[in-house]
């Protein structure tokens, strides 16, 4: 189902992700995907994320959707041109995805391929305007598309505790009028930037699903801090992290102040995405904990 | 400097059509290629359709920004008196002088003399083998589609590791792009710089105007 069917019955929606692996073997990634039915309303796959070369999202989505599962399909601008880029699209509306997310993608100098050729022959926005084009019955250079037109729900990306936010606010109006029918966001740990955030996008009117990231430890805290652009782990959380190593070491903690989150952001936004990186098993108590399972 | 051409008349008619404008052409280079003839015949369209030309001065090498910066200050008036300013040169050249124009509106206290009134009346072209002969930290991607007139005189394809032409990509921390630029060197986030000047000068708007795609058939 499409996800904007779901925004539209007004209904929070809960989406978490799996990352395909190294290597052709999916079985891992499935069972990881098992943890989460009949929990989440979808599950995104990544595209070679952080620029790691992986299995791919597309044949990953075809098996989730396989096995019964609403995948939506991450699509990064950082591997393919368009010719490639609408290909996938297609191939993706024949297995019956219905939700992809659009993305411009990490730079490959940030990846274990610090060699490839970064190819952004498109980026987020124009690959919206792409699959908008798909959609209406041709592709990007202009040529009729034998048969019917595919039909997805599009998800976009913005980053809600960017600093400055101004520039991230512009482009995510860019991707709106491109045709961006939801936005998932970066990992949030500040509740009041957030609310600040969907105060100025408040008339948009487009659905929003705050990100959280399950903090594993205090340097992946302090890393993060250091290294991801828009995410800001405040001090207490730090603190919090601290004082029981134990608890943090056996994922409470995490669980914890992410369910503590969820919870303070959902009167603010339309739903939840989940980034578990790895740690699938602990979102079933995270949700549960929220009071959303 | 480069090979270059006039830009499609339509746009620099719909920017510049009826207005008061300041016309710089620049002979650097031109033993290279200046579309000179054509650049001609154009001014003499815009003088018989009520366009006004203050001022067309042919200059050498706007890309050297010390000697630019001089010749500037000696337009001062001109420059007051224009709506509107078209460049004929390579991107170097509208870069350089778009930067000195901001600069040099706020030294003299005039009227602020703002990129969004600048527009690159070629579009650069690749030539093969020759490379430009700027020293300065200007750069030009010599794509054939010049974008100056839409980033408030900054190039997103040179200045951004992406050259992402519809806005950041949100890798950007504390104003630094996500990757360091050649040699390591650590850069600034080009479209936060792009942002902060069309802010700086009133012409957010222009962003937001259209999504803009790379024509890779010209270079
Ligand atoms: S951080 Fe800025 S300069 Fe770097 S790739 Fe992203 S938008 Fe471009």
């Amino acid at each position: 189902m499409e996800l904007k069917e779901l925004f539209a019955k007004g209904k929070f929606v809960v989406t978490s992700e799996v990352g395909p692996p190294k290597g052709w073997q999916i079985e891992k990634t499935l069972e990881e995907a098992e943890i989460l039915r009949g929990k989440v309303d979808a599950i995104n796959v990544t595209d070679n994320q952080s620029s790691v070369m992986r299995f791919g999202a597309l044949a990953t989505c075809h098996f989730l959707k396989d096995r019964g599962f609403e995948p939506v399909f991450q699509i990064t601008c950082r591997d393919r041109n368009r010719l490639a880029l609408q290909s996938d699209i297609l191939n993706a509306a024949a297995f019956g995805i219905e939700n992809l997310l659009l993305l411009t993608g990490d730079h490959p100098l940030l990846g274990d391929h610090k060699d490839a050729k970064p190819v952004f022959d498109l980026d987020s926005v124009s690959l919206i305007h792409t699959v908008k084009k798909l959609e209406d019955g041709s592709d990007l250079a202009g040529n009729k598309l034998e048969g019917e037109p595919p039909k997805f729900c599009l998800g976009a990306v913005v980053s809600p505790c960017a600093e400055p936010l101004e520039p991230q606010l512009f482009k995510m109006e860019k991707k709106i009028k491109a045709g961006a029918e939801f936005f998932q966001t970066q990992a949030v740990y500040e509740v009041d930037k957030f609310v600040k955030f969907m105060e100025k996008v408040k008339n948009f009117g487009i659905p929003i699903m705050a990100g959280i990231v399950i903090l594993k430890s205090v340097g992946m805290a302090k890393y993060m801090n250091e290294n991801v652009a828009g995410v800001f782990v405040p001090d207490n959380l730090i603190e919090e992290l601290k004082k029981d190593k134990e608890k943090t070491k056996s994922g409470q903690t995490g669980i914890e102040i992410a369910a503590r989150l969820i919870k303070e952001l959902k009167p603010y936004c339309q739903g939840i995405h989940l980034m578990p990186l790895g740690w699938n098993d602990k979102v079933p108590a995270i949700l549960s904990q929220a009071g959303l399972i | 400097m480069l090979i270059t051409q006039l830009k499609p008349k339509e746009d620099l008619l719909s920017f510049i059509s009826g207005e008061k404008v300041f016309i710089l052409q620049c002979y650097g280079c031109a033993e290279v290629f200046l579309p000179k003839e054509e650049i001609n015949l154009f001014l003499e369209e815009l003088n018989n359709s009520g366009t006004l030309i203050v001022k067309n001065i042919i200059s050498d090498y706007l890309c050297n920004y010390e000697y630019t910066k001089l010749r500037i200050n000696l337009w001062a008036e001109e420059l007051k008196k224009s709506e509107k300013i078209v460049i004929f040169s390579c991107g170097i050249g509208v870069q350089v002088v778009s930067t000195i124009l901001n600069q040099v509106s706020s030294i003299s206290h005039q009227s602020p003399v703002t990129s969004h009134q600048i527009y690159p009346g070629c579009d650069t072209l690749y030539l093969n083998g020759f490379q430009g002969l700027t020293p300065f930290n200007f750069d030009c991607a010599q794509c054939g589609q010049c974008f100056l007139n839409y980033t408030g005189g900054i190039c997103p394809l040179t200045s951004c590791a992406k050259s992402l032409l519809n806005g950041p990509c949100g890798g950007a921390k504390n104003g630094k792009c996500e990757v360091a630029g050649p040699a390591g060197i650590v850069m600034d986030c080009g479209w936060e710089k792009i942002y902060k000047k069309l802010e700086t000068i009133g012409r957010l708007d222009i962003l937001k105007e259209v999504i803009k795609l790379r024509d890779y058939s010209k270079r």
